[in-house]
């Protein structure tokens, strides 16, 4: 851990937050000190925006210690997370689109009234965006709405530095240069180096390696809830890196997954041929009959939008896109894209169905139970009655649920938008084993997954970066350091 | 006990028929039992006009937030004086000038439509937009416009058995096919799916566009009927006779039940909120109380409603 | 640094396409107004004057306030439907108890704006949808109202009367009160501290609760404003027609929905225009002025003038988005 000598800022001892039954954070312990910069890493899900929520003060956690600046934390909220000095810029930006860059600004601080208000917080932002990114181009009274996505950033991580009457002692910054090209992302990252070195703190989460080992001073690596690894960034390289994220006990299971039967590549015709809006190559996504296709790399880099465009052509013609096959989806996000939280399991099962449950006119009652009752044994959604409403469900049922919406549907085509999120194992193994079985009958399915281990059971995997397809590998040359290695750019 | 206080809470719909009976007996008790047949035939009739709108406005309202048909009172004025005009008076015409009517709110559904879709504004400005133009036509239109009803029409309008009007059962009997409609077809499972969750609903394959077009078609179509039922009923068409169906129609369809927040709809509920209403009203009446705490009576019970029933998760 | 200018340069064109898209729907409503005023000036020359202003814009000032009352409600993303039946309301108790007996006429409106501000609290805390709440209580205004005067009568007080009647020198007065409603919202709103608050309530009411306001207050602000504006209009209204009715702004409730449509607002996101908001009201005030049933338009077709204005307004924004759009 970092030298005694220096003042501790935040420390967070024992830290839980569960979200249902998913252990966002199982027993966190983390510190910050004066002056210290430092990085976390982990792949998605393993808790590391969860954890800057908490510090934030935008999460409570379910149970642990939080001290900030030698005192204990018991009321803790946003309010109070600012007055002590600590700030955090989220993903999800936090700017209102309404509002001009001075007025966002505004928003931030409550000490900025008066008459002049607009001007000195025009001022006050305008002074921390030259400070940090020379030419920045913004004016006050731009529209957050008129600006660039790299822009918003920018205003974001400015305003995080600006001060009025609070004080900023520690700056958290979350994936800041997600929108950023390369020559503002170096200045954002120079500029973190000085305020470090004014004796400011920052925790900075990125994915790209080379930024954390570059300006970190302490890395902590995140895993499955807990801080597996932490200590002086020298210590640290991408391969340790990597193998600290990766795990290796979970190689382990590729044995058991293996048995699954080798689809012959090229032999069965091709049903699904897309090319991902942003590929600048030829490189395109292809699966053939009775194949799993995997689309692997980091959330968010264009695998859920393919999906979207595969899913779209099946009904009306796309650019780049071919589809020979009815196709079904398999939402990931289940609360935005799957669940019908007022209709009971049976409904949420049937509604791909409708057609097919017809009894002359009328949906049938007993067709739409019997297709249900088939998928609950099939799948083992555990209920006591299928009538029951969808949200009785625990996560991974509810899944279950829109698997056999997809799976009981007249779709050959499946595609499933990261559906493992927040799913127990016991219930990954069961449909693991399903999706086997189904392609072996005939089914195709493209799968994205930000679950390394899951690409085992595909036949043919493709890595996603910024929008397009950077690697292509059939199931015998796939290992997770490939994987990791193709999805975290090399900088 | 708990259990059952609970299911009943979770039906929130039911009170409004508990409600209809409670003013009912309320009246009757005030009267001495004097006319509480006559009370509920009366009601019957004219609850029918609120329910018929309120299926249609349910259908709307279930798609989902934002929206809704304003356009319904101007509707409901145009396809009065059609009706009129189209009869004219002649027995002989009224299928004719039915037909005519249920036209003339089809086209004011389907333009409604089409102002969502191609200006991709809200559904309630579209129609808001299309009931000031709608309402001009048919000042324009029924200008002067005096014919009666044909006799039979008139009848057929105010026509009971055993103290049921006719109307009333007709109405029963479309509101339960209604029902069904809304459970047991692609249509009606699309417009729930699409009230809960629109881009769950596309996802799952339901035809979101197609959907829509119907409901709005459908919530004109039955504006336009309910217009050529009034004017037989009142004996004449008016420009004003839509005019209280407007916030009526939203009333019914929330407290019968039905989530403004889309996604939940209630067709039995539609009745009993009518019969609620119209019967608050004759109790109100019976106890010799003024237009003016008639009014806010009912606007204070639609808060209370919806403060009883709300807490509901914010629209996405 | 010269790397970072060449940046800067380089992104320049897209943010200066979206401003010009911002700024042609800004204008757009002035644009339409000023459309209006052609066609009549077209139709009619001699409107265009001290007094066929003053005629044409009779109840500009009334729809202006209620529109301006509407749009600080949908700023926060809610909706008023009994701003008309409140109106009214505002109407019959000026035209009796303010004049009678002032101090009770005078709390009355007062406890009118905490009225609104309940129902703020109201729809907030219980989280509501607006426009149902909104909908019963347009019944209990209406109600009211008609308790209070069930029949057309009573009588402004004579100082609103003269208020009303005021004829400054050389600009008609509904302008000059038109121009002064609409610098005052525009201040409160767009210029003041706290009204950067309250839009972006309805902009992103997440990220305004988590730089630590209160979404309570700002919702129960919101609606207090909304209340206050509609008991102008109401004054302003009964001291144009002089005397009441239960009925009187009926209208209003849809008018000023209108209004602030055309004036450039949208009903999610916190972006209203005062300014355009008042414009907006000019116009539809103008398109159903007495005026013209002096011209050719028949008076059937007056509201048909309202409707069409909003949709062609609403069919040129899409057009100025498209463009914009297509990059």
């Amino acid at each position: 851990m970092a030298g005694g000598t220096s003042l501790n800022i935040v420390k967070l001892e024992g830290v839980e937050k569960h979200f249902g039954a998913v252990r966002a954070l199982d027993g966190v312990d983390f510190s910050i000190d004066q002056g210290e910069c430092v990085g976390l890493v982990g792949h998605n899900g393993a808790g590391k925006s969860t954890l800057m929520n908490v510090l934030a003060g935008t999460l409570a956690p379910g149970a642990g210690r939080l001290v900030i600046n030698g005192e204990e934390q018991r009321d803790y909220s946003p309010t109070r997370a600012k007055a002590l000095g600590v700030r955090c810029v989220f993903q999800e930006l936090s700017l209102c689109p309404n509002l001009t860059v001075a007025e966002n600004a505004r928003v931030f601080h409550a000490a900025l009234t008066g008459l002049n208000w607009r001007k000195k917080a025009g001022r006050l932002i305008l002074d921390k965006l030259d400070e940090i990114f020379p030419g920045h181009g913004v004016n006050p009274g731009d529209l957050i709405q008129d600006l660039s996505i790299g822009r918003r950033q920018m205003i974001e991580v400015a305003r995080a530095f600006t001060a009025t009457d609070e004080p900023v002692r520690l700056v958290i910054l979350d994936e800041p240069t997600s929108s950023l090209d390369a020559h503002t992302a170096g200045q954002l990252l120079s500029f973190v180096r000085r305020v470090v070195a004014e004796g400011v703190s920052c925790v900075l989460i990125s994915h790209l390696l080379g930024e954390i080992l570059g300006n970190s001073d302490r890395i902590v690596v995140m895993r499955d809830g807990k801080a597996v690894a932490s200590g002086q960034a020298k210590a640290f390289d991408r391969e340790k890196l990597m193998a600290a994220m990766g795990g290796a006990e979970e190689r382990k299971k590729k044995a058991a997954a293996a048995s699954l039967a080798a689809a012959r590549r090229g032999e069965t015709p091709v049903c699904v041929r897309a090319r991902p809006a942003g590929q600048k190559s030829e490189a395109q996504v292809v699966a053939r009959q009775g194949e799993i296709i995997g689309l692997a790399g980091l959330a968010g880099h264009g695998q859920t939008d393919l999906l979207l465009d595969i899913f779209a052509a099946a009904s009306r013609k796309q650019p780049g896109v071919e589809v020979t096959a009815p196709v079904a989806l398999v939402a990931g996000d289940r609360q935005s894209d799957g669940v019908f939280p007022q209709w009971s399991i049976l409904e949420n099962i049937g509604v791909r169905s409708l057609r097919n449950l017809r009894d002359g006119l009328l949906i049938s009652r007993r067709r739409e139970e019997k297709l249900a009752e088939f998928w609950r044994d099939k799948i083992g959604i555990r209920t006591p009655d299928l009538s029951n409403n969808i949200l009785s469900l625990s996560g991974g049922n509810q899944q279950k649920a829109l698997f056999a919406r997809a799976l009981g549907s007249d779709a050959r085509i499946i595609l499933m938008d990261d559906p493992m999120r927040g799913v127990d194992v016991g219930t990954k193994l069961e449909v693991y084993d399903l999706i086997r079985e189904e392609a072996r009958a005939g089914r195709t399915f493209l799968w994205y997954t930000t679950e390394t281990e899951e690409l085992q059971n595909c036949d043919h995997v493709y890595i996603f970066r910024n929008g397009a397809i950077v690697a292509d590998l059939a199931r015998d040359a796939l290992s997770e350091e490939k994987v990791i290695e193709s999805s975290f750019e090399a900088g | 006990m708990n259990a059952a206080l609970a299911k009943l809470f979770a039906k929130p719909w039911l009170w409004s028929f508990v409600g209809a009976f409670v003013v009912w007996l309320a009246a009757i008790l005030f009267t001495g039992g004097y006319g509480a047949g006559g009370m509920v035939t009366a009601a019957l009739a004219l609850a029918v006009f609120t329910v018929i709108v309120g299926v249609g406005q349910m259908f709307v309202i279930t798609l989902g937030p934002g929206n809704v048909d304003l356009s319904l009172p101007a509707n409901i004025g145009l396809a009065s004086a059609v009706a009129m005009k189209v009869m004219n008076g002649d027995d002989s015409l009224i299928a004719i000038g039915l037909l005519a009517a249920l036209g003339c709110g089809l086209a004011i559904g389907i333009a409604n439509y089409l102002l969502i879709w191609a200006l991709r504004i809200p559904p309630i400005i579209a129609t808001l937009s299309a009931s000031f133009i709608i309402q001009s036509i048919d000042i324009s239109y029924g200008r002067g416009l005096q014919i009666k009803p044909p006799p039979g029409f008139a009848d057929f309008t105010n026509a009971q058995v055993f103290g049921v009007p006719i109307l009333a059962i007709l109405t029963i009997l479309f509101t339960a096919g209604s029902a069904i409609a809304l459970q047991r077809t692609i249509y009606g499972r699309s417009v729930l799916a699409i009230g809960q969750n629109i881009r769950a609903a596309r996802l799952a394959g339901v035809k979101v566009a197609w959907t829509r077009f119907v409901t709005y078609a459908l919530c004109g179509t039955l504006g336009g009927l309910n217009g050529a039922l009034l004017a037989g009923y009142f004996r004449g068409a008016n420009v004003d006779i839509g005019n209280e169906y407007l916030l009526a129609s939203i009333a019914v369809v929330v407290i019968g039940g039905t989530s403004v927040a889309g996604g939940k709809a209630n067709v039995p509920g539609i009745w009993g909120a009518a019969l609620f209403l119209v019967l608050l009203l004759t109790m109100l009446n019976t106890f010799g109380v003024s237009a003016g705490v008639r009014l806010v009576m009912t606007g204070l019970i639609i808060v209370l409603v919806i403060t009883a029933a709300g807490g509901e998760k914010a629209a996405r | 640094m010269t790397a970072s200018a060449l940046a800067a340069r380089a992104a320049a064109p897209d943010v200066r396409r979206f401003k010009i898209r911002r700024i042609l729907r800004a204008l757009l409503p002035a644009f339409s107004l000023a459309l209006v005023i052609a066609a009549i000036a077209y139709l009619n020359p001699r409107a265009i004057s001290y007094f066929g202003f003053n005629l044409m814009l009779n109840l500009a000032i009334p729809i202006a306030l209620a529109t301006i009352a509407q749009m600080f409600v949908i700023a926060g993303n809610d909706l008023d439907l009994s701003i008309g039946s409140f109106v009214g309301f505002v109407g019959c108790v000026a035209a009796t108890w303010l004049r009678d007996q002032p101090l009770i006429g005078g709390l009355t409106l007062v406890g009118c704006v905490l009225a609104y501000a309940a129902l703020g609290a109201l729809v907030y805390l219980r989280n509501l949808p607006s426009i149902v709440v909104t909908l019963g209580m347009s019944f209990v205004w209406q109600g009211l109202a008609i308790l209070l005067l069930p029949k057309p009568g009573g009588r402004a007080p004579d100082w609103l009367l003269s208020f009303m009647s005021f004829k400054p020198p050389l600009v008609p007065f509904p302008i000059v009160a038109a121009i002064l409603i609409a610098l005052v919202a525009h201040i409160g709103l767009m210029r003041s501290s706290y009204g950067a608050i309250l839009r972006g309530s309805g902009g992103n009411a997440a990220a305004i609760s988590r730089a630590g306001w209160s979404l309570f207050k700002a919702k129960v602000v919101l609606f207090g404003l909304t209340g206050f504006f509609g008991v102008l209009s109401g004054l302003a209204l009964i001291g144009i027609t002089t005397s009441a009715d239960a009925n009187i702004g009926n209208g209003y409730t849809l008018l000023s929905i209108a209004g602030v449509i055309l004036g450039g607002g949208e009903f999610v996101g916190g972006r209203v225009s005062p300014i355009g908001a008042v414009i907006g009201a000019l116009t539809l005030a103008m398109a159903a002025s007495p005026l013209l049933t002096f011209m050719r338009i028949p008076p059937d077709w007056q509201v048909a003038a309202n409707g069409a204005i909003l949709i062609i307004v609403l069919a040129a924004r899409v057009l100025i988005s498209q463009r914009g759009a297509e990059r």
